[in-house]
């Protein structure tokens, strides 16, 4: 149930021409269409962002990106990734681990279970938390009588943001290490190495670039979801604003520019991904696929 | 469900502990925080909740402008995957790299960047003004905005089928005597048609459940723009629990059959077409 | 119907895949391509059916040139080694395919193409699986849809890429007999690409032995078994055994061994090599002085009707395969550790070194 494509692919084949290719004219004319619905919808947007943002000249963009609210967002989106992301990478492995390497009953609920935030609205995945942790919700009265906030508070966006995120890494790391098979680990255990020395030295290295790609896409997502931390947020100005949260703010004040500079950081956060992303894809055809399989 | 067959390999236990552990609490849990909210509503409270107006006309705006852009991003994601998988030219390598930018560029810039692009004086807007075309603030932008979501979704279930299409399917018709034309209609296109209908309906899925980039460009007019998530979002903020409860366990059930659907149709076509 | 190739070349990037072929087919023969992978057998079919073109040369059908002809208008039946079925079509809809893909006034009406379809799948015996899947269907039912396929265009020429190559040993064989007989039956002038020799050489009329984009020898299979124009023809074609000496005014010594090459009496003092196959060698216990080889015999297999013998030359140290049949073996009555003599009844001495020995065995 791929409810994200699984990115990680084998190297294209070579296309050999042949003297059944389409005519030029028509190959011409698909690669302009292509090329025409691409711009429209990635191009064009992705060149507005920097325009806007730079439209009132350099200066202007430093001040909106150095406003102490501005610099707190920065501050909280990244305390949120830092946290959230070493997380569901810890759970990508451990989940990995049971599901890739041992066989049991109900196999294939558990990876619908993981797979399952992909199907949800972010909406919805922020509603459940204010529905459990709210000042009306199942748990929230009780936690509030004890002095413990977690809707329209920190606790509440990390939560949101894990629900979001979890799929990333397990849904990697499960089909890399299922197609790469145990045996290396049992070679590993029938030389003597303990289970852990076996993970670090045998598991680990092979997996290497499949976790790093899983950590990039959920990272990128964590540092960027809006929706769901929407709704649990409260937008608490120099509190509770991460990023895309304060972007949206700027943008209904009418302050445009700022919002696009605020906005354009995180574009080039997206562009570095699609880089990061490409490259391990490089890495892992040449590396990974190429040499063990 | 823990009963592993034997493996010489330890630690099922701790990470089979941790997975399940870890999921209860953040998954789990809390969906069944959301159908435990649902139950506290009668029948007719649920009903009514479900029918109104309101909640009709945005159940149609999700429903028609998801289906849409899934549309749209079922042909123009399909001669996408074409154009990248079948020829070479300059700037090939790049184009391959962008189309994940939905998936890599927070929802909210993407909605941001489109409303201000296809608004009445932006970049393509104005184009589109002479023509008598509104893209903001309308139906037809929010499809824009769910077409960007779910862009890749298509272009990446359809590209690796293509890549892994043997050339000696096409050249079998070729020699058989069909044209280019039908070659592609009657070899190519039946061969791909269950990636393009996973992609689709993936992409559908998705936009489904869109709130970030719609949020901007729709302008969230009741009765006109606003989308399902969107009037959650709005019961929220009255603090109406139930009824944002009620349309969340709607929408919930609607993605969870388009994804009961694509597991099916996936199993159906391995079956089918699993050697050959 | 004929096919005439000429001067064929053809590169991909910087491999050449054919430098220089030209054949002649007569109509009605059924031809093997015979040689190793990447001997440039394929691309010749492949171009002969036009899915590739050359860089130089014609092809001629019928004596016309069909160089410039598209494949679509070429009528060539053509089964791909991994039979290319369309997984997304039944049994009937694939063979009815080049049927239906006609231009409309070309096209048969629908009872026509019921009928013709039927008709092909009975002549592959298929008939009552016409409903089914391609995935449905065992590894030789599905080329023999691949081949009823090619044949409901009533092709001028059927062209088989590796026809048997991903079958098991069983049915290749079954196959290939029967793909004889269909062709004498059918009488349509066949080309048959394989890696197989015994394939060859028991399938076809005349067997075209291929080897870096070349063609080595063209004969009928006895020709090219019994009498191979070159040391690769020797080798890639069964079992071999070298014999190195030195060539003088047509006789080639060995050892003790003179052994006659009347074909290189203008050779002086060069270095030659004798081929020999293992049935073409004499085992004895105690030969007339100077006429053999002593060797060791190292192991002794029974395989079938008859025994090979592996040996191991005294002088040498080199190998030596020898093959008898289970009568002269029981009469030398030899056993594994003794002494023996051989001599070759038969042989071919080729002047240049031998190519690096490469294993080839039957």
């Amino acid at each position: 149930m791929p409810a994200q494509p699984s990115p990680l692919r084998p190297p294209a084949a070579p296309v050999r021409p042949s003297p059944l290719g389409e005519p030029p004219l028509v190959r011409w004319a698909l690669i302009a269409g292509a090329l025409l619905f691409l711009g429209l919808f990635l191009v064009v947007p992705v060149a507005v962002v920097f325009a806007t943002a730079l439209s009132k000249g350099l200066a202007a963009y430093w001040g909106a990106i150095r406003d102490p609210e501005a610099l707190h967002a920065i501050g909280l989106t990244l305390k949120v990734a830092a946290i959230v992301v070493p997380l569901n990478a810890l759970f990508g492995l451990a989940a990995a681990w049971a599901i890739a390497r041992f066989d049991f009953r109900g196999k294939s609920l558990l990876i619908t279970l993981i797979d399952l935030p992909f199907a949800v609205s972010p909406v919805i995945s922020g509603l459940i938390f204010v529905l459990l942790f709210g000042s009306h919700g199942l748990l929230g009265p009780w936690l509030l009588s004890r002095g413990v906030k977690v809707i329209f508070a920190v606790p509440g966006i990390v939560l949101a943001t894990l629900f979001v995120t979890l799929p990333f890494v397990a849904r990697e790391l499960i089909p890399l290490m299922e197609s790469q098979g145990s045996e290396e680990e049992e070679a590993a255990a029938s030389l003597g190495a303990s289970g852990w020395q076996t993970f670090f030295r045998v598991t680990l290295p092979n997996v290497r670039w499949g976790l790093l790609y899983g950590v990039i896409l959920c990272n990128a997502r964590a540092m960027g979801e809006f929706g769901a931390v929407s709704v649990v947020s409260g937008h608490i100005r120099g509190a509770t604003n991460t990023l895309p949260l304060h972007v949206e703010i700027l943008y209904n004040e009418y302050n445009f520019t700022s919002a696009f500079a605020v906005a354009s950081l995180l574009t080039v956060l997206a562009l570095v991904t699609l880089v990061a992303k490409a490259l391990v894809e490089w890495r892992a055809q040449h590396h990974d696929l190429s040499g063990e399989r | 469900m823990a009963t592993p067959k034997r493996s010489v390999l330890p630690g099922f236990g701790l990470t089979m502990g941790l997975t399940l552990l870890y999921l209860s609490l953040l998954v789990l849990v809390p969906l069944s925080a959301l159908f435990l909210k649902t139950a506290t509503l009668t029948w007719a409270e649920f009903w009514a909740t479900v029918t109104a107006p309101r909640v009709l006309a945005a159940c149609r705006l999700s429903f028609g402008a998801a289906l849409v852009a899934a549309l749209i991003n079922g042909a123009c994601g399909l001669l996408v995957a074409w154009v990248l998988v079948r020829y070479r030219f300059p700037g090939r390598g790049i184009l391959d790299g962008i189309v994940d930018l939905p998936f890599a560029l927070p929802t909210a810039v993407g909605g941001l960047a489109l409303t201000t692009a296809y608004a009445p004086g932006g970049w393509i807007g104005r184009y589109l003004a002479p023509l008598g075309i509104e893209a903001a603030f309308t139906p037809l932008g929010v499809t824009i905005a769910l077409t960007f979501t779910g862009l890749p979704f298509v272009v990446r279930t359809v590209q690796p089928v293509l890549q892994d299409l043997p050339p000696e399917v096409e050249e079998a018709a070729a020699t058989l005597g069909a044209s280019r034309w039908q070659t592609f209609v009657r070899v190519t296109l039946p061969t791909l048609l269950p990636a393009v209908l996973t992609g689709f309906t993936l992409a559908f899925a998705r936009a489904l459940g869109e709130y970030g980039s719609v949020v901007f460009i729709s302008g969230n007019m009741p009765m006109k723009t606003e989308i399902l998530p969107l009037l959650i979002m709005a019961k929220l903020e009255q603090f109406d629990y139930p009824g944002a409860t009620a349309l969340a366990v709607v929408m919930l059930t609607a993605s969870f059959a388009l994804l009961l659907a694509i597991n099916l149709l996936q199993g159906h076509t391995s079956r089918r077409q699993r050697e050959g | 119907m004929s096919i005439e190739v000429r001067d064929v070349v053809k590169r991909f990037g910087s491999f050449t895949a054919l430098r220089g072929v030209s054949l002649a087919i007569p109509s009605g023969a059924l031809v093997a391509f015979l040689g190793p992978s990447g001997s440039g057998k394929t691309t010749l079919l492949r171009i002969i059916a036009g899915l590739e073109a050359p860089d130089r040369g014609e092809v001629l059908f019928a004596g016309k040139n069909a160089t410039d002809q598209r494949v679509q208008d070429r009528r060539v039946g053509f089964v791909f080694q991994h039979y290319a079925l369309f997984r997304h079509m039944t049994v009937f809809e694939n063979v009815a395919f080049g049927l239906r893909v006609r231009p409309r006034s070309e096209r048969p009406p629908e009872a026509e193409i019921r009928r013709r379809v039927g008709e092909l799948l009975k002549l592959v015996q298929l008939e009552g699986l016409g409903g089914r899947y391609p995935a449905q269907l065992s590894g030789g039912q599905r080329q023999r849809v691949a081949l009823a396929r090619a044949l409901a265009i009533e092709p001028r020429v059927l062209l088989l890429d590796e026809p048997f190559g991903a079958l098991d040993a069983k049915v290749r064989q079954e196959l290939r007999r029967w793909l004889r007989r269909l062709h004498d039956e059918l009488e349509i002038t066949t080309v048959v690409v394989t890696h197989d020799q015994e394939e060859a050489l028991e399938v076809a009329d005349l067997v075209v032995v291929m080897n870096e984009g070349r063609i080595e020898q063209v004969g009928t299979p006895e020709e090219v078994y019994d009498r191979p124009v070159s040391p690769f023809v020797y080798h890639f074609l069964g079992s071999v055994n070298l014999f190195h000496g030195r060539l003088d005014r047509g006789v080639l010594r060995v050892g003790p061994l003179e052994l006659a090459a009347p074909e290189h009496a203008d050779a002086q003092d060069a270095p030659g090599t004798g081929y020999a196959r293992p049935h073409d060698l004499v085992v004895e216990r105690q030969p007339p002085e100077g006429t053999g080889l002593p060797a060791i015999v190292r192991n002794i297999h029974v395989v079938g009707p008859s025994v090979r013998l592996e040996l191991w030359r005294r002088d040498t140290g080199e190998p030596v395969e020898a093959e008898l049949s289970k009568d002269s073996f029981r009469e030398l009555a030899i056993r594994e550790g003794e002494l023996v003599f051989v001599r070759p009844r038969n042989l071919r001495v080729f002047r240049e070194a031998a190519p690096p020995s490469r294993a080839v065995t039957v």
